[in-house]
């Protein structure tokens, strides 16, 4: 006698459930994902790194005093920080002090006695956020006042760092680019192994009546199921690595240089949908073409 | 998957199921397989595809099922040129005709069961629509007892009967038959052939390749009979 009972089959899975090279194909994927997630999360904190660099020198500018011979660094610094304190677009002008100019010129000196050289005098300017005044408002307002002054609004820092930001940003997606497409070829080669493999299943569909795409959309399922759950545990293991990073790092992320936060731990929650997609799309494409091949 | 379930399926004034003109075919640049074949199907009909290994039954098959395509001449199904069917159109072609492989066929990782209710499926019918005429089917191939079993652990007549189910499962308004007693003893041959019989009473047009002549002899149906890809007899027994 039969067991079998028609009031409870269900229909069998088109395809052959489990392949020996399954497991190994998670593995490669996974390690994509994983290293896109990191360079996700690298380039997120490089672009915060530039934002908070550019921001402290922004909406600041120093100013070089040189003392006339009638009158002492002091009070020409003085005198610079009074007159810029009154031009629009200043928000706070303030001289520093003799000991905080040797302090920023002795590392350049070592130990050497400073104090028969004639350091300049610093004044410190703060802009307002709205409508800062240029270096070109602060040199006229000093050169009114007969002052000998050197206006540095930090442009030129600025402009560096922020080359330097785009540059990593663009190198970090660059990478994070190369990483997805390695992992749809990867995808792409699986699918054309998984189709050579079952082609007898693939040509009794066709020959069944199957249309192409039906055929294909069987193929992309599985994959990115597979590159999806690859996804999973690719980012997992990012965000884990992240998050060391972050704690090694204490207060300040990994470094002050490349600050990670929390919040960028967030960035590799898409990781298991885009490799999903990535392998759907790459699964479908392939197969497609094979199957074209069919009569 | 249903997507247009008619889309090859338009009546035609041509009352041949199948119709082939000066239909010849190659494998790639090897010489012609099939030369200058010409005949006519009527639907309902019976016909053996006979002729010694290498004679092109198989091949003739093939372009039937639409597994090749005629290097010359024109080829119609169900009154169509099927040169002219475009290539998301042919699977609705080749849902009205079933076939029954020299090698079966089966897929290994279903059961049999699952295997007879395949085209059902790829036609996009729901489960509960066909599970008791799948029952019934393989009740009257002889497998009632063997629905469960995977193909590995079939017979090879029983494997023959089930490749005939899945063939007949749908209805098929042509059923293409290659050697489907070649691998079973005559007593199962003979058994087969009558599933045939009475398939093609209930209507279907019936293409039975084999090289078996004391079959073809016994039964008494016309032949179309191959040498070396040629059409040498077409219509009686030769």
């Amino acid at each position: 006698m039969s067991d079998f009972d028609i009031g409870r089959w269900r229909p069998a899975p088109f395809l052959p459930e489990a392949d020996s090279r399954d497991g190994s194909l998670t593995f490669v994927v996974a390690t994509l994902c994983f290293l896109a997630c990191l360079t996700l999360i690298a380039v997120l904190a490089t672009n915060r790194a530039a934002r908070d660099w550019t921001s402290q020198l922004d909406g600041q500018a120093t100013i070089i005093v040189r003392p006339k011979a009638n009158e002492t660094p002091d009070g020409a610094a003085a005198r610079a920080a009074e007159t810029l304190a009154g031009v629009p677009g200043v928000a706070e002008a303030r001289a520093l002090e003799k000991e905080k100019a040797e302090a920023l010129i002795a590392p350049w000196l070592g130990d050497a006695d400073l104090s028969d050289l004639p350091v300049p005098r610093l004044v410190a300017v703060q802009l307002t956020k709205t409508a800062p005044a240029d270096a070109i408002a602060l040199d006229r307002a000093l050169k009114a006042q007969g002052l000998d002054a050197v206006v540095d609004d930090h442009s030129v820092w600025m402009a560096d760092i922020q080359h330097a930001a785009q540059v990593a940003r663009w190198v970090g997606m660059a990478v994070f680019g190369l990483i997805a497409t390695a992992a749809a070829a990867v995808v792409a080669f699986a699918t054309r192994a998984g189709l050579a493999a079952r082609r007898e299943v693939v040509e009794v569909l066709h020959l069944s009546g199957a249309e192409d795409g039906f055929i294909a959309g069987l193929f992309q399922l599985r994959f990115a199921k597979m590159a999806a759950i690859a996804g999973l545990f690719g980012a997992g293991a990012a965000a884990i690595m992240g998050a060391i990073l972050r704690l090694a790092g204490g207060g300040q992320g990994l470094t002050p240089v490349l600050p990670i936060t929390w919040l960028d731990l967030l960035a590799v929650l898409p990781a298991p949908l885009a490799a999903g997609a990535v392998a759907a799309l790459a699964a479908r494409l392939t197969a497609q073409a094979m199957i074209r091949d069919l009569a | 998957m249903s997507r247009n379930p008619n889309a090859t399926g338009a009546p035609d004034a041509d009352p041949a199921v199948v119709r082939f003109d000066d239909v010849s075919m190659r494998y790639g640049r090897a010489p012609e397989t099939l030369k200058d074949l010409t005949f006519t199907l009527a639907p309902g009909s019976f016909h053996f595809v006979t002729g010694a290994s290498g004679a092109g039954k198989t091949s003739l098959l093939k372009l039937l099922f639409l597994a090749a395509k005629p290097s010359k001449g024109l080829m119609h199904l169900f009154g169509q040129d099927v040169s002219t069917v475009a290539r998301e159109d042919q699977p609705f072609l080749r849902r009205r005709i079933g076939v029954v492989y020299q090698e079966f066929k089966l897929l290994e990782h279903m059961s049999a069961f699952d295997n007879t209710a395949l085209p059902l499926r790829i036609e996009g019918r729901k489960p509960d629509s066909y599970r008791n005429d799948v029952a019934e089917l393989l009740a009257w191939v002889g497998l009632k007892h063997r629905m469960h079993a995977m193909p590995a652990t079939l017979a090879g007549g029983e494997k023959q009967r089930l490749a005939i189910a899945r063939a007949v499962v749908n209805r098929p308004e042509i059923l293409l038959a290659d050697e489907p007693t070649g691998n079973v003893d005559p007593e199962m041959g003979l058994r087969i052939l009558k599933l045939f019989v009475e398939l093609n009473r209930l209507g279907t047009t019936v293409l039975f390749a084999t090289h078996d002549e004391d079959l073809v002899a016994r039964s008494g149906m016309p032949v179309l009979h191959l040498e070396n890809g040629r059409l040498t007899a077409h219509g009686a027994r030769p």
